[in-house]
């Protein structure tokens, strides 16, 4: 597989700005675009992450964005695919170029997000799994992180203290990244005495939902050498697969796992096949990754993936973040900008954030919050109805 | 004068010679279950399940705690809460042992996390989920198995 070049990437800062998404997506593609420091016109694809949340316009992401910039004939698609609609979007335009469609284009995601739980679109959808599990269980989003962080405890001996030294531990890579919603350091204490949302995971365990915007501008490699950019960090490879049945572990928006009883679970799960996509398409390993933006929906989420992307065998990842390993300074960072915990999440948006800070690092540009010497980061992302996404991005 | 009780939703759950189920499908020739039975491209999950009949079955009533949480404040629309203030209900995610899968549900009134512990014997019981001035309507709940419910609508059992 061809490699894609990341040459300008950009964000909008993540708050509770309460404007329209469009503006976030509009600021961040600008400064994308300033940095890759393209002609206009030679954007030629333009890929959206739509949100469902600000009515037909974010339905249309890709053409509002592109009319928001200024139309110059580009082709457009929009995608949606949860959280992994960001990565969804580069997908197509990775398609794109490297099919010699277009030699640039440009992914851009943003969201203006209301304030509370997120919940299910309005009417009575009695066929509807995410209607029904609102309805009849009062399964939030938080129900499906608590437990899978009882079920931690149960198996690997996980603690409480255990959960909130990894919000602790993203707190303060965040106290170093100005574009993050939340950029206060936390003490064990201070999560462990907020609120239990869904036991045994409490207020701060868990994170918000956030306005944002993140955009990057890609081009093939022969592109990036013809225009100065010699050395750029690299998509090396990409997943959005889907499960294989039977996925016996509950997650949003279920109400029932898939049924093991006539096909036996597959040796790897889903959220392990994610990253195992990304190793394949690359032919790079868990042993060469420097630097990590995983998807802490919840701190006992982010101890999974250590495990599931292949940092440490299934029951290590708390041995792993009190060792210190994965804290800034330490052999693998993981969450350098404080991950989702201290962003809160914007949707469309979130992934593509992720590939922006892993740039950053890649670039040595990330200042305080730098990772030394990083040449291989990994994102990794978690939707629901069976998307997902990662990144493997090079130096 | 009293409620008609009625399912919050139709089509999920019954009750047997006064023994409450889930109702799933399965294909009539392999043990591969779906719950809810009929939401369209649930069995689609199993790629050898497609364009199968599906017969309706009856989830085993009875399972083994995987894991438990609960919904500390209260959930969105379109969940209805039963109590003014709200309080926090506790979940649990069961697994059936012939049917090789997790179910959630609600726990009944008064089992908090503490009462529960993963790998304990629960079974299903017929609750109510809330209330109108002339319905009382119903949802499957968790308890332990053999417990006693006092139930949602304030009735003992």
């Amino acid at each position: 597989m061809d490699e894609l070049a990341i040459i300008g990437v950009g964000m909008h800062p993540w708050g509770k700005w309460g404007r329209n998404f469009v503006e976030y997506g509009t600021v961040a593609a600008r400064k994308a675009l300033d940095e890759a420091q393209v002609d206009w016109n030679d954007v030629g694809y333009i890929s959206g992450a739509i949100t469902v949340r600000n009515g037909y316009p974010g339905y249309v992401a890709g053409a509002t964005f592109a009319r928001a910039l200024g139309f110059n004939g580009a082709q457009v698609a929009s995608s949606y695919a949860a959280c992994a609609s960001g990565v969804t979007a580069l997908q197509v335009a990775r398609g794109q170029i490297l099919s010699g469609v277009t030699d640039v284009a440009l992914i851009i995601g943003a969201d203006t997000t209301p304030k509370g739980f997120l919940k299910p679109n309005e009417g009575d959808r009695p066929d509807d799994t995410d209607w029904l599990r609102f309805k009849l269980v009062g399964a939030t989003n938080p129900v499906y992180f608590g437990l899978n962080a009882r079920r931690r405890m149960d198996l690997f001996g996980a603690t409480q203290e255990d959960f909130a030294r990894v919000k602790v531990k993203n707190s303060r890579h965040a106290v170093h990244n100005g574009l993050a919603r939340f950029t206060k350091e936390y003490d064990i204490d201070d999560v462990m005495n907020s609120p239990v949302v869904s036991d045994p995971l409490r207020l701060l365990d868990i994170c918000a939902t956030s306005d944002g915007g993140a955009a990057l501008v890609v081009c093939s490699m022969k592109y990036a050498r013809a225009h100065g950019h010699t050395d750029p960090v690299r998509v090396a490879g990409l997943s959005t697969v889907t499960p294989v049945y039977p996925d016996t572990v509950i997650d949003l928006p279920y109400m029932a796992t898939d049924s093991a009883g006539a096909t036996p679970e597959p040796l790897r799960g889903f959220k392990q096949s994610i990253g195992d996509k990304v190793y394949e398409e690359s032919g790079l390993g868990p042993d060469d990754v420097d630097v990590a933006e995983v998807y802490d929906l919840s701190s006992s989420l982010e101890l999974d993936w250590y495990e599931q992307l292949g940092f440490c065998a299934e029951g290590e990842a708390e041995k792993l973040l009190r060792d210190g390993v994965t804290e800034i300074g330490g052999r693998l960072p993981v969450n350098p900008s404080g991950g989702l915990g201290a962003f809160g999440e914007a949707v469309p948006a979130q992934a593509i954030a992720q590939v922006c800070e892993l740039t950053w690092q890649l670039r040595g540009e990330a200042g305080k919050r730098q990772v030394e010497g990083a040449r291989v980061g990994i994102s990794a992302n978690q939707g629901l109805f069976g998307h997902g996404s990662s990144v493997l991005v090079r130096r | 004068m009293t409620k008609t009780r009625v399912p919050a939703v139709d089509g999920l759950f019954t009750e047997v010679d006064g023994v409450a189920h889930l109702i799933g499908a399965k294909t009539p020739d392999r043990d591969s279950y779906f719950f809810p039975a009929h939401l369209p491209g649930m069995a689609g999950g199993d790629p050898a399940a497609v364009g199968a009949e599906l017969e309706e079955v009856l989830l085993s009533n009875t399972g083994t705690v995987w894991s438990y949480t609960t919904s500390s404040y209260a959930p969105p629309p379109p969940f209805v809460a039963n109590t003014d203030p709200y309080e926090p209900i506790t979940i649990a995610a069961v697994k059936l042992e012939r049917e090789q899968m997790v179910v959630l549900g609600q726990c009944t009134q008064g089992i908090t996390p503490d009462d529960l512990e993963i790998g304990m014997e629960m079974e299903l019981y017929i609750d109510v989920l809330n209330e109108d001035d002339e319905h009382e309507y119903t949802v499957w709940k968790w308890r332990p198995r053999g417990a006693a419910t006092t139930d949602a609508a304030g009735e003992g059992n």
